[in-house]
């Protein structure tokens, strides 16, 4: 009894969702403020490591192709090491600056996860197009954490990488198994519904 | 004759007070956008038409995933980040 692929997408954006919501709140409030309550530390980062963890179930149930398993396990290591390592700072128990590397690692990893295993082009279906979009999305996006490596108390970058969190979400969100994109869907693709 | 004194909030709890008031319609927002687009794409939501419909289907409403998003956010998030930032103003 598995849900159709395009639920697990929107599941996930739910997810995503929450997570962008989270991390939007902290650059508006500012990290003083945020840190009052020592649980809210943990949130995001616990978030992205438990998005991490279901990606897992998504690599065994979903099988479509070789390339679709080694995409989504990669992924979820990415993500567990991202959020592991976030939780981590958040904890004190890792020091050096150099382990925020691990969240635009995780970023671009997610977005290469994304691009590898769509293997129909950008018109196909709107699923197909999505997948390009987030993909590419999420490569773009990983520029953002890579620069707060380096400028970590910029605010612009913060918001922008909040924000940029939140687009994926909708893009989840709009992911359909079989509908079209722009009035393309292709003949290969089958007939599209609701 | 009663006299009204007028003073001016300082700068930085007027700069509180506006994110409390960004932080407190986050979630609010949020659940407006799931709504809208469940009127603006009624049959996204299959409980408006449940006949035939399998358990996914039931269960799994993209719009009230958006909604219950922004719950989540503005019950278990937003409160009491708002209370740390009145708190934060005020000290």
């Amino acid at each position: 009894m598995q849900p159709p692929s395009e639920m697990v997408h929107w599941l996930f954006g739910m997810g995503v969702l929450v997570l962008g919501l989270l991390m939007l709140a902290e650059v508006i409030v500012g990290r003083e403020v945020w840190a009052r309550r020592p649980w809210r530390a943990y949130l995001w980062p616990g978030l992205a490591f438990g998005l991490g963890v279901g990606m897992w179930p998504v690599m065994t149930f979903f099988t479509n192709s070789a390339i679709h398993m080694v995409a989504h396990g990669a992924w979820a290591q990415a993500l567990m090491v991202m959020g592991g390592a976030e939780l981590g700072l958040a904890r004190g128990r890792l020091h050096s600056r150099w382990w925020k590397l691990a969240t635009p690692i995780g970023i671009a990893v997610s977005g290469a996860a994304f691009l590898v295993h769509e293997q129909n082009g950008w018109f196909f279906a709107r699923s197909a197009f999505l997948h390009h979009l987030v993909g590419w999305t999420l490569v773009g996006a990983a520029l953002f954490p890579l620069a707060l490596v380096f400028r970590p108390r910029s605010a612009v970058l913060k918001a922008a990488f909040a924000l940029s969190v939140i687009a994926l979400s909708v893009m989840l969100f709009a992911d359909r198994d079989l509908a079209p994109v722009f009035g393309h869907l292709s003949p290969l693709a089958g007939p599209s519904h609701r | 004759m009663a006299s009204q004194l007028v003073r001016e909030l300082p700068a930085d709890r007027a700069y509180a007070n506006t994110r409390a008031r960004v932080i407190t319609l986050l979630g609010p927002s949020t659940v407006v956008a799931g709504i809208i687009w469940a009127i603006v794409q009624p049959y996204r939501l299959t409980l408006l038409h449940p006949h035939g419909q399998g358990f996914w289907w039931l269960a799994i409403e993209p719009p009230l995933l958006v909604a219950f998003a922004g719950i989540v956010f503005a019950v278990f998030v937003a409160r009491p980040l708002v209370a740390d930032l009145e708190d934060d103003a005020t000290a």
